[in-house]
């Protein structure tokens, strides 16, 4: 027989997060009152080394052997508490985590009473399930030392060279027909003027020149299975197909200028985009005496909602190159806003006014309007209409994500945001790495960066894989399904159902489950008629006792 | 009526529709109180008797968030989820209960004011349909 059981439960202040809008005192005492809970504690913050160090000492004092904390989200706190329960001497799975932050206390700030009823719901929740809490131990896996970079532009180049600089191989791939990604386009890199081919040049030669950098181009990635530290990957270069073993995968596959559809006469000739722009400056192929720049072309509109960051300082940065390339250059910068953060570019704009630049402000209700040869826009500090001369027109448009990131999405199992850029498991915690462990992000693939910006975002996803493959083994962690042989009857639909196709029939007629190709997603466990299927990390009786626990148990007794 | 406030079970997969809520609550998106989330790894691992054990035990709806299709990060978990809500709408009919109650949504990790748009509309249609019929608490 089990011994009895005695949970603890810790109920977090998060500063006023949580204590600004729930009655912290009450879930304490509310808590207090629930089965099995043998002490309950209120902590100003849990997460801190104070609250863990705490637990740790309350766990062993009072032999506590579930603990349940009430505070934010598991999704980045979990690992800390868990690390705290093993600490302390007991299984780090019997640990159940309430969220009353995300999930309570800051949606629903302006209706206290009902947020106070939900959160003992959700305490009352997770203490009923915490008592079907079972242990879960870990296994160890071998890592495949080897990193696959999707996107040789300069944050895959970089990352790849990089992972190969700690002395790991890196497969490559670049779905164009040449590596070096948006740079290969580009005239000078701004604030220091590096021309953009002689950085990326370098790059591409030092990829080529690295033995343990492969590099596939015209390549496409088919199909990613199995977990960090055990990638299959099957990808195609051109004609030939290939499958490798990659313990690690970096996501740096760019994005692409917007090419602006039926927005201000754009022609490509004489209305033509900041990188054509780049071209012609690369080429010296420019005379146009008097140029206006459009900003916001297609960017924070209802449809693009977002700012692409980059745009004001390319608009800059071009406007003194025309400067530089026509002699007496008239250049008008009509703008929403200007992004120039930081020293260097703040001195660049400085630089650029200082220089003669015209900056204009334009409202998205009363946007500038291309004439042949001119473009008419109202002057709000003259508060009057004007009419620019225009020999060419440039148009600032945002980077989209690359139409192609919603399938590899797919393909990785990871996800795309509204506008299909990549999605970081969180913007502060983890800004470089998905969800999913083992796979990373760098570069304009999340989001519109700098040179400077996607180079070290690349060298800290270089540093998260190489944490990885740095290690023999990895420990995972027995969240897996396992077949209860007496009660297996043989029917198959395990075998069927799964999306990895792990479960297989024995000799004996019984299923079986292999642990480490198991990806505990419990598609099985939920499908298996006869219930033969265990599944530890989300069993059916922690499931139910999460339903039974809906409601208050009086409120049901009341009735019977 | 007006005062009736239901109870709505929510199984949220741990990849994404958690993760929309977790979004929806860093980006302070009000919504309506009535839903409590039971966290599963996969919405493929919860089974009819799941939800119908939550509709027995009072919840007034339910409804269970994945993946967006073709996201699951199981690859196929929020397909079989929405077969299995299917399957306990139709219980539901045979019962005289409405299948209203149970519901299937696709959200990404990304959708936090999806999500509580989808508890704001999930309240609204079970707030009304009025209190389950199962939910004895109510009387």
């Amino acid at each position: 027989m089990e011994t009895e059981l005695r949970i603890g439960v810790f109920v977090c202040h998060c500063g006023i997060n949580i204590a600004g809008v729930l009655n912290i005192e009450d879930l304490c005492r509310y808590a207090d009152t629930l089965p099995n809970v043998a002490m309950v504690q209120a902590n100003v913050f849990t997460c801190a080394q104070k609250g863990t160090s705490e637990i740790e000492k309350v766990v062993k004092e009072q032999g506590l052997n579930r603990v349940v904390v009430a505070a934010c989200t598991p999704r980045t706190h979990e690992p800390i508490f868990r690390a705290c329960c093993q600490e302390a001497g007991i299984n780090p799975y019997f640990f159940e985590m309430v969220n009353i932050r995300e999930h309570c206390s800051w949606v629903h700030r302006h209706n206290k009473v009902y947020a106070q009823a939900k959160a003992r719901d959700l305490i009352r929740m997770a203490v009923a399930r915490a008592s079907f809490l079972e242990p879960i131990g870990t296994f160890s896996s071998r890592v495949e030392p080897k990193a696959m970079v999707i996107g040789a532009g300069v944050a895959g180049m970089t990352c790849a060279l990089a992972i190969a600089d700690q002395g790991f191989e890196v497969i490559l791939l670049e779905k164009e027909v040449r590596m070096g990604g948006l740079l290969r386009h580009l005239h000078k890199i701004a604030p220091c003027d590096v021309t953009a081919s002689k950085l990326i040049g370098e790059k591409v030669a030092a990829a080529e020149k690295d033995d343990r950098v492969k590099c596939f181009t015209s390549a496409r990635v088919e199909e990613v299975t199995g977990c960090i530290g055990n990638y299959v990957v099957k990808f195609s270069s051109g004609q030939e197909s290939y499958t490798d073993k990659v313990g690690v995968i970096v996501v740096a596959t760019g994005g692409v200028p917007l090419e602006p559809v039926d927005l201000f006469n754009y022609d490509g000739k004489r209305v033509i985009t900041q990188s054509q722009l780049e071209a012609r400056l690369k080429k010296g192929d420019i005379e146009a005496k008097s140029v206006v720049m459009i900003q916001c072309v297609g960017a924070r509109i209802p449809e693009r909602n977002y700012c692409s960051r980059i745009c004001c300082m390319v608009a800059i940065k071009n406007s003194l190159h025309m400067k530089k390339a026509v002699k007496d250059a008239k250049v008008f910068v009509l703008f929403r806003d200007i992004q120039a953060y930081g020293v260097e570019n703040e001195a660049l704009f400085l630089k650029a006014r200082e220089e003669g630049v015209r900056f204009i402000r334009y409202r998205l209700d009363n946007p500038p309007v291309v004439e042949d040869g001119r473009v008419r826009i109202y002057h709000p500090g003259m508060g009057k209409e004007v009419s620019l001369p225009a020999d060419l027109v440039v148009l600032s448009t945002p980077i989209v994500a690359s139409s192609d990131s919603e399938d590899l999405s797919k393909v990785l199992k990871v996800p795309v945001d509204e506008n299909k850029f990549f999605l970081e498991a969180h913007p502060k915690l983890s800004p470089l790495d998905f969800a999913t462990s083992g796979i990373y992000l760098c570069g304009n693939a999340r989001f519109p960066a700098t040179v400077r910006e996607a180079t070290y975002q690349a060298l800290g996803a270089a540093s998260r894989a190489s944490i990885i493959l740095s290690h023999d083994t990895i420990e995972r962690v027995g969240t897996v399904a396992a077949v209860e042989a007496e009660l297996c009857s043989g029917c198959f639909v395990c075998v069927k159902v799964c999306p990895y196709k792990v479960p297989r029939m024995n000799e004996n007629g019984k299923a079986e489950i292999e642990p480490m190709q198991c990806q505990g997603c419990g598609i099985c466990v939920a499908e298996c008629p006869a219930e033969a299927i265990r599944f530890r990390y989300a069993s059916d009786e922690q499931i139910t006792a999460a339903c039974n626990a809906l409601h208050a148990p009086q409120e049901i007794r009341s009735e019977n | 009526m007006s005062s009736f406030e239901p109870l709505i079970a929510v199984f949220s997969c741990h990849y994404c529709s958690y993760a929309a809520a977790d979004l929806a609550g860093s980006s302070r998106i009000q919504y309506p109180p009535n839903i409590r989330i039971i966290k599963v790894p996969c919405t493929g691992r919860v089974s009819a008797n799941h939800i119908l054990k939550a509709l027995e035990r009072g919840a007034d709806g339910v409804y269970v968030a994945g993946c967006l299709e073709g996201t699951c990060h199981f690859i196929s978990g929020n397909y079989k989820a929405q077969k299995r809500v299917q399957y306990v709408k139709a219980l539901l009919s045979e019962i005289n209960i409405e299948p209203e109650r149970v519901e299937m949504h696709f959200m990404s990790a990304a959708q936090g004011s999806k999500f509580a748009a989808v508890a704001a509309e999930m309240t609204d249609v079970i707030k009304e349909l009025g209190p389950s019929p199962l939910n004895h608490s109510r009387y």
